[in-house]
């Protein structure tokens, strides 16, 4: 089986959540993934290396964005990992609740979960948070 | 080329804002940001967003949006969206603010509305 893997090392500014999707574009367009999937991994890929970088990193010079990407005949995966203090999506409350509908922000982790299969964090040994994310063919 | 492109015409006393390219984290939300807040200074309360040319937004950008609605609101006045593209409209379903925005898909309905 085969599964190509692409790493990327980005530093912690806003302008890397474009240049990692465009990364992630071309990567997808070499791993054939329909138009409609790679809409949402897309989309999911912004919204997680927002997170990183700006709740993560909180855009420090001295941090970076980890992402790696993975395509397997069966799905892709991206996993981004920040180098911040560690990040509990739990505490994070549900944006379509009636009384947070007009809230301004809140909606990222809303996407991910929304356009992929799969989504999961960990706080590795090694400190920050990694967040998979599994999008199947 | 910047990422949002913004154009201000008149329509009666409407305000239709043109916008094309994308309202992302960054450059896009600030650009929107900016011309609803210029709006407000200016006493510009009844404004349509006209977003045929979006073919991108985020959840800052959709944050942005919602800004903008309940600060035009907070002013007495009103914000109304016209021309959705299919994305953009499946993403105010999930988050349930389709619901919030006035919609239109016709330019001439839509300032129809404000009267």
């Amino acid at each position: 089986m085969t599964v190509e893997t692409t790493e990327l090392t980005l530093p912690s500014r806003i302008e890397t959540v474009a240049a990692a999707a465009a990364a992630v574009a071309e990567f997808m367009s070499r791993s054939g993934v329909s138009d409609d999937a790679a809409f949402g991994i897309d989309m999911a890929v912004r919204e997680a290396v927002t997170n990183a970088v700006v709740h993560g990193n909180s855009q420090a010079e001295d941090k970076v964005v980890d992402i790696v990407l993975k395509s397997s005949p069966d799905a892709v995966e991206i996993s981004v990992h920040d180098q911040g203090p560690g990040f509990n999506p739990s505490e994070v409350p549900d944006p379509t609740a009636e009384e947070n509908i007009l809230k301004t922000s809140g909606r990222g982790i809303f996407f991910m979960r929304s356009f992929m299969d799969e989504v999961v964090w960990s706080l590795p040994p090694e400190g920050g948070t990694t967040v998979r994310m599994l999008k199947r063919r | 080329m910047a990422e949002l492109n913004i154009a201000e015409r008149q329509a009666g006393d409407v305000t239709v804002l043109d916008m094309s390219g994308k309202i992302t984290i960054g450059e896009g939300s600030v650009a929107l940001r900016t011309a609803i807040r210029r709006l407000l200074e200016e006493g510009k309360k009844r404004i349509l967003l006209n977003l045929a040319g979006v073919g991108y937004i985020d959840s800052s950008g959709i944050g942005e949006l919602v800004s903008s609605f309940t600060a035009i609101g907070k002013e007495n006045g009103q914000l109304k969206l016209l021309n959705l593209t299919q994305k953009l409209q499946d993403l105010l379903t999930i988050t349930k603010l389709l619901t919030v925005f006035d919609v239109y898909e016709s330019e001439a309905e839509a300032l129809n509305s404000f009267k």
